[in-house]
């Protein structure tokens, strides 16, 4: 072989080197739409995720793996009636590469159905609903938040450790409040103790006087209860005014008192809950995420906050393995669920079924801040029921 | 259930009821009595819980005084919005259609929802209860009933004794009640019927107000809470028959039984409860327990 053969060889070499990633990496903005609730009871929440998902991309520069990442935007409203055209709005209109959303469990579920029928990548960043990361499983549906079963589970957990032998549950009478109650159960009584009873009332009710006196009458040794939202803060005031406070401990799942603080006052004190985050974690990680999130919004992030951020690190750990190339949809979804991040939360990695494998922290309400007195599980995962995949 | 929960349960189920009639008896006068279906009531309540929230800071640090000068000042504000939106709203609608009512009251449910978010934002919020009525009272031996709901009991006792004075013993409350039988033969008469609804217009939205303000530390304040009163608030008015004052109280109570010995005895019928009982009254009366007029 010439010198001159070899050179020219060289050159298509370097040529095909330099050619190469730009025809696999494909041209324009990565189209994120963002399905999340702008309006109506959930629209904080909506908010804390889209924050939690453009501080991390804005972190990266505006790029994850490679491309820049362009949002559409669609308000749900928390209406599982509106849930079906909306997704389509972002699937079929605006053409989207990923789908990010949402708070609402039945929203999600129409979400999760619409991504397994069209193949398109689905980030759920709060909805807990079993059956997401259950039933409906698929390997493009993930989820950065957690399934209801979870934090009930840990809570049960907590309830048993602390000797509890007899307790009952309250919560809605819908899938959140049921899943839940249905974690609870399992481990408080694989940890030796026994539901005397279920209480429940339909959603969104909160006359709760009626129950309450229900729990009075039967004396458990612990209470366990599932509430979000206005429900959550009425709830807590009402236990605390009814006397049952001082005598039967109240243990929840950390919605009852994430975001109410506030509003519950001193009802909330000393109240027990478990999640997969707490105000005072302290890790350089979550120091310097609450500190760059309270630089951008001006205020502090909460949970949802950290869901938004993590479905865009997921997004951004699949990415960079495929070269921001979404067309190499299998080894996209590997990676994605092969991925452990670094969440202000802790350790965060994916189940086979996509759910996060999370610690789950005991928090005590103390002043207007739940905060962490240690790990009730520590790498807790959902079973996954019903998942086939 | 041994007897002595029985009777809490019970003392439950009258409190529900009062409060009930608390919120509903606004909507029997506007629904009842002027027979425009409004369905911004609920937005009313809503109203009053975030005045009970944010005025009572406003009032402490201007007057000095606490909760029930800033419930007297919501009063007063009450009527004064239920007087302009007579004026600039509702005074349209009373020849219109049902339909019409409709979309118009919905439509003032999402102005007051998306000004009470430009406001006061979407956080929740709890109201303290004066410090006269803070305290409790023991109920067995782990229960205690706090005092203000007992207070809560009274207002409502008071207004249905008023309300019921007012319409049967007083000329204003028989030109109101000529006025929802026959509008043009009462204005024929003389009677200036045009300000008399307005006047009970903004009696209506001032008890929707204060049911909210009244409610408020007991219920907290929280975004869509109006909402979620409403239906009950219709189901009160039709089982009590349209216009009643006394059958909206009984029908209150009626509720407040139905609804607590639900959720006791059968939790998972709880949620459509009260409506087998609207639909089984109904069947027996299909104009309500006491039809006025």
């Amino acid at each position: 072989m010439t010198p001159r053969v070899l050179a020219l060889a060289a050159c298509a070499a370097a040529a095909l080197a330099t050619t190469a990633p730009a025809l696999s990496q494909p041209a324009g903005k990565l189209k994120v739409g963002l399905m999340l609730p702008a309006t109506g009871t959930f629209a904080a929440l909506g908010a804390a995720i889209e924050n939690g998902f453009k501080l991390y991309v804005s972190e990266q520069g505006g790029k994850l793996g490679g491309r820049e990442i362009e949002f559409f935007k669609v308000d749900d409203e928390s209406d599982p009636a509106k849930a079906t055209d909306n997704v389509n709005k972002l699937i079929k209109r605006d053409n989207v590469d990923v789908l990010v959303g949402t708070v609402h469990s039945g929203v999600a579920m129409a979400m999760a159905k619409a991504a397994k029928e069209t193949g398109t990548l689905l980030i759920v960043p709060n909805a807990g609903a079993d059956a997401v990361t259950g039933p409906m499983c698929a390997k493009n549906i993930f989820r950065t938040s957690f399934s209801n079963w979870q934090p009930g589970y840990a809570a049960g957990v907590v309830a048993a450790k602390k000797g509890y032998k007899r307790a009952m549950t309250i919560t809605w009478n819908y899938a959140a409040g049921n899943e839940t109650v249905k974690g609870f159960t399992e481990s408080f009584e694989k940890g030796g103790g026994k539901v005397m009873k279920d209480l429940s009332l339909p959603f969104p009710n909160v006359e709760f006087q009626a129950l309450l006196t229900e729990i009075a009458a039967q004396k458990p040794d612990v209470v366990f209860a599932f509430f979000a939202g206005g429900g959550a803060v009425k709830f807590v005031k009402d236990y605390d005014a009814a006397g049952l406070k001082k005598s039967i401990p109240l243990v929840g799942t950390g919605f009852l008192t994430d975001g109410t603080l506030e509003a519950q006052g001193a009802s909330a004190q000393g109240v027990l809950t478990t999640l997969h985050y707490a105000d005072n974690i302290e890790t350089p990680r979550n120091n310097e995420f609450r500190l760059s999130y309270a630089k951008q919004f001006k205020q502090q992030p909460d949970v949802y906050a950290v869901q938004g951020y993590d479905a865009a690190q997921l997004l951004g750990a699949g990415l960079t393995a495929v070269k921001g190339d979404t067309t190499q949809k299998d080894p996209l979804y590997y990676a994605m669920g092969k991925a452990v991040l670094p969440s202000p939360r802790g350790k965060l990695a994916f189940s086979q079924a996509h759910n996060p494998v999370q610690d789950m922290y005991v928090r005590e309400v103390k002043g207007n801040e739940n905060l962490s007195t240690g790990v009730a599980v520590q790498a807790l995962a959902d079973p996954a029921r019903g998942c086939k995949m | 259930m041994d007897f002595a929960t029985f009777l809490i349960q019970c003392l439950n189920a009258l409190q529900y009821g009062l409060l009930l009639f608390l919120v509903a008896s606004g909507l029997t006068l506007i629904f009842g009595i002027m027979g425009v279906i409004n369905l911004a009531h609920g937005s009313f309540y809503m109203v009053g819980a975030y005045m009970a929230y944010a005025l009572a800071p406003v009032v402490a640090s201007v007057f000095g005084g606490g909760f029930f000068a800033a419930l007297l000042l919501g009063l007063v504000l009450a009527v004064l919005l239920g007087y302009v939106l007579e004026w600039a709203f509702f005074s349209f609608l009373y020849e219109r259609e049902h339909l019409q009512q409709v979309l118009m009251t919905y439509g003032l449910i999402l102005v007051f929802e998306e000004v009470r978010s430009l406001l006061l934002r979407d956080e929740v919020h709890g109201v303290a209860p004066p410090p006269l009525l803070a305290g409790t009272l023991p109920l067995g031996d782990v229960m205690t009933y706090p005092v203000y709901r007992l207070f809560v009991s009274g207002v409502c006792l008071l207004l249905a004794l008023g309300m019921y004075g007012v319409f049967t013993r007083t000329r204003l409350g028989m030109m109101i009640r000529a006025g929802s039988t026959n509008r043009e033969m009462v204005q024929s008469l003389g009677v200036d019927i045009q300000f008399l609804y307005r006047v009970v217009f903004a009696a209506g939205v001032a008890i929707a107000v204060l049911a909210g303000m009244v409610a408020a530390p007991v219920s907290s304040v929280y975004p869509g809470m109006g909402n979620t009163v409403l239906i009950v608030c219709f189901v009160v008015v039709v089982i009590g028959g349209i216009g009643s004052i006394r059958g909206a109280l009984l029908a209150s109570l009626l509720i407040g039984v139905v609804d607590t010995f639900g959720k006791v005895l059968l939790p998972q019928a709880a949620g459509v409860l009260v409506y087998v009982l609207m639909a089984m009254i109904l069947l027996v009366k299909p104009n309500g327990l006491f039809k006025a007029g």
